[in-house]
């Protein structure tokens, strides 16, 4: 992260920034000192003149420089704006962190203050303050510091909660730290980044709502002033000599895209330079063009490379050849990071658009996946390939009922009728196992257990005339038992339509059991291709090591498990 | 060398028509220098039973006592008896605080037993624990962001150890880990068990690492327990019809699944009996 900060501040926009914030600071500091006595000197003969070489904002009603006032100007009119979005900011924050930590009924009452608060409009809260504090320029910094602090607080408190949900503030809090300790340690350290794009937004925020007031008369008085004061003084004259009113305004636009532009570079979400991404495969010029063939699927050397961090590519799928035959089951296992899911997902179509994908054959039934799809040949794709992922609570859409995401499949790609439609949704969940389907199929998917959404999931794939159902990693997040439901369906599925299944797995055992055929993957290469029957006499020293460090029922007891050497380099690639 | 005991332990999450009872009058004792295995489906009331002995939730009935003292109540006493009970979470990406450095993490733990200790000897003994579950002392500035989800569990394993805990419950610590990792994972916990005389509770819903791992086990269903016992007995001669449910639906290697449907599951089967 830090070295990310460098990095953005030495991009071009972060030396401007640093430049323009550098020149700002030395007219907060010596603008009123050098042009101080310019901006007071009054001369009656030279009143209300325009730009010119001696004023090249012209000169106001009493004939002071404009351009020596808008310069003088910037200390008050930026001191006022920190000072408000201080006030804001620390009494936002303290009011939103301490209220994480509050007991419930407390918290419930605070929160509820801060809502009543936010439901006001910020400018009647401002202009109550005003009102309270009277017109001065310190006045008007209390009025705006005061009204932002609902919102910062409201936004603190969102950010706090979630952090101190987190195991590890558990963890701390079960070792004896106190409300304190978790509010200084964790708490603040991982809400600083959007809090510090927050403070930014704000402080040029209240720049503009200071301009507002005291163009109002609320907020800087006589003979004070600040850019808004100048707007208003010159914009009575806006007709005769424009500069008087825009210089002001120009100063006020600028400062406040410095300090944005401030918030940008603290904020994390800045995005790095990557090479163009192509998202869909490029068949590499020369491979013989297969005529239609009886596969499934057929990949030969599949090469799949992601950005890395570095701003280069990392390969992480080198060169994998595979076919499935129809009606087949074929599995993949690997540890995570060997390209297992990524070389499905290639299969599929499915990669993110950064991913630069390339083959020798990519094919689908007679679909070349190494060319965008035509519209019919998305529809087909629609029909005949079924993905079902790990997490079905994220792959399901949470805001449509379970049948509404069925009866699409068959709407948009078959052309069903919306009635025939609801019919075969109601059938399809039947066959997965989903009981009392009329009931179910009217509920959204946070209203069904795990399983079930996993089998609803399969139930969308069911919808369409499926030749392949692309199952990856479909039961590692449920218990023992509901997993055997979900295989049961697939397989029950599998029987039904002659549909091929690519089960992608980390667990052996469920593999060899479930599968016809079986890929060993390792860092992006299929290291063995062998009959799941076959897997017990493996002959890859990977393949029997991935055998042998997973304790079964059998496993002995006094002995420790072997180890694969390098699986946390394996891993590391994922982290 | 501790014994942690649990009798008739109530939990209910909620208040009023939405409150849920998540354990019920469950007695459970983790006898001094053993594992006990816990295992059941996932919303079982395992974990609540974890959060409960190290104070993240308060039951509503029972005690939780460590040598016959109360951690489960709300006095200083109770507080500070029940740091000697560490808690490892399941997954180690969200326990461990991303912009903390790990040594940092680990020495906020040492806390828990009262000690202020000085900078030398945070260092010492962060590079110590480090050494222990077998990563580099000299890695203990770097963030969690620098290590895989293995070496993140052993940071966290280390954690745990430097409260110089009695009892340390294990929270389905290897279930976020890939099946690679999962093994450098439980021989440590193995190793360490065998070398500081660690009374362990073991949490998980994989029957064969809980066999592996532990001495005695218990069953939990619906936040009651079924059947406990031997790990050996339990598992070979299941008498309860859920814990033989589990059992049966092990994957083995090598044994198709077809069959074993036809053959063994096929009557009982229930499509709607898992429970939300």
């Amino acid at each position: 992260m830090r070295s990310g900060f460098r990095q953005r501040l030495l991009s071009p926009q972060g030396i401007v920034t640093v430049v323009a914030l550098c020149v700002l600071l030395l007219a907060v500091v010596f603008a009123p000192i050098v042009w101080g006595p310019a901006a007071a000197l009054t001369a009656v003969a030279d009143r209300g003149q325009g730009p010119s070489g001696a004023h090249p904002f012209g000169t106001d009603d009493l004939g002071r420089d404009v351009l020596a006032r808008v310069l003088v100007a910037t200390r008050l009119s930026v001191l006022l704006a920190l000072g408000s979005t201080t006030i804001a900011i620390v009494g936002g924050t303290t009011l939103g962190v301490v209220a994480t930590v509050l007991p419930r009924p407390v918290r419930r009452m605070v929160t509820a203050l801060i809502d009543i608060l936010l439901s006001f409009p910020w400018l009647l809260l401002t202009l109550f303050f005003s009102v309270i504090w009277g017109a001065s320029a310190s006045g008007a910094m209390l009025a705006v510091g005061f009204a932002d602090v609902p919102t910062v607080a409201r936004l603190t408190y969102t950010l706090a909660s979630s952090v101190t949900g987190r195991d590890y503030v558990r963890a701390a809090r079960i070792v004896g730290v106190g409300h304190a300790g978790v509010i200084v340690r964790h708490v603040l350290p991982n809400i600083l980044p959007p809090l510090l794009v927050n403070t930014a937004a704000h402080a040029s925020a209240a720049l503009l709502s200071f301009a507002g007031l005291s163009f109002l008369g609320l907020g800087v008085q006589a003979p004070e002033f600040d850019w808004g004061r100048l707007l208003r003084e010159g914009v009575a004259r806006i007709y005769v000599n424009p500069m008087v009113a825009l210089g002001p305004g120009i100063a006020i636009v600028l400062t406040g895209l410095i300090l944005n532009s401030i918030g940008s570079l603290t904020g994390e979400t800045a995005s790095s330079a990557l090479p163009p991404p192509r998202a869909r495969a490029r068949r590499r010029p020369g491979a013989p063009e297969r005529a239609g063939s009886a596969a499934v699927v057929e990949a030969a050397d599949l090469r799949v490379s992601f950005p890395g961090p570095d701003g280069g590519l990392v390969e992480r799928v080198r060169g994998v050849s595979l076919t499935i035959a129809p009606g087949e089951t074929v599995g993949i296992v690997g540890a995570s990071g060997s390209g297992k899911s990524v070389t499905a997902m290639a299969i599929a179509g499915l990669l993110p658009g950064e991913a630069h994908v390339g083959a020798e054959t990519l094919r689908f039934q007679d679909i070349d996946m190494t060319s965008p799809p035509t519209s019919a040949e998305r529809g087909r794709l629609g029909l005949e390939l079924a993905v079902i992922f790990q997490d079905p609570l994220t792959s399901l859409n949470p805001s449509l009922t379970i049948e509404r995401q069925l009866t699409e499949v068959s709407e948009v790609h078959d052309g069903v009728p919306r009635k025939e439609a609801r019919r075969r949704a109601r059938d399809v969940l039947e066959s997965v196992g989903i009981t009392e389907p009329e009931r179910r199929a009217r509920q959204y998917p946070h209203e069904l257990s795990g399983g079930m959404r996993q089998r609803a999931m399969l139930g969308m794939g069911l919808m369409g005339r499926p030749r392949l159902i692309i199952a990856d990693e479909p039961t590692t997040a449920l218990d023992v038992t509901v997993q055997r439901q979900v295989l049961r369906v697939l397989h029950e599925a599998r029987r039904r339509t002659g549909s091929a299944i690519l089960f992608i797995s980390h667990d052996i055992a469920l593999v060899s059991g479930f599968c016809d055929r079986v890929l060993v993957m390792k860092d992006g290469e299929i290291v063995e291709e062998l009959a799941a029957s076959g897997l017990a006499q493996a002959a890859h020293p990977y393949t029997r090591a991935l055998v042998a460090c997973v304790p079964h029922m059998t496993t002995d007891r006094s002995r420790p498990l072997p180890v694969i050497g390098d699986g946390d380099v394996a891993e590391e690639a994922r982290a | 060398m501790s014994t942690l005991q649990y009798t008739d332990l109530t939990v209910r999450y909620g208040h009023g028509a939405g409150a849920r009872l998540a354990v019920q009058g469950v007695d459970l004792t983790v006898a001094s220098g053993g594992v006990h295995g816990l295992v059941g489906e996932s919303g079982s009331g395992k974990s609540t039973l974890a959060a409960a002995a190290v104070g993240l939730v308060r039951p509503v009935a029972g005690t939780i006592r460590l040598d016959g003292v109360d951690i489960a109540g709300s006095s200083a006493t109770a507080r500070t008896a029940r740091r000697r009970v560490q808690l490892i979470f399941q997954d180690p990406f969200s326990a461990l605080d991303p912009r903390m450095p790990v040594g940092a993490s680990i020495a906020e733990a040492m806390r828990a037993r009262g000690r202020r200790p000085t900078r030398a000897e945070k260092t010492r003994r962060v590079g110590e624990l480090l050494r222990r579950v077998h990563l580099d002392p000299a890695r203990a500035g770097d963030l969690p962001a620098a290590f895989s989800g293995g070496q993140r569990q052993r940071v966290t394993i280390a954690r745990a150890l430097a409260a110089e805990p009695d009892v340390i419950i294990a929270d389905e610590i290897t279930s976020a880990l890939d099946v690679s990792v999962q093994g450098v994972v439980l021989n440590l916990l193995r190793e360490l068990r065998a070398e500081l005389d660690l009374t362990i509770l073991f949490i998980s819903h994989n029957l064969a690492v809980v066999r592996y791992v532990c001495d005695t086990v218990s069953v939990m269903r619906h936040g009651r327990i079924v059947e406990s016992g031997d790990t050996d007995g339990v598992l070979s001669m299941p008498r309860d019809p859920y814990t033989r449910e589990l059992v049966a639906a092990v994957p083995v290697m090598g044994e198709r699944f077809d069959q074993r449907f036809d053959q063994r599951f096929d009557q009982r089967f229930d499509w709607g009996e898992e429970s939300q």
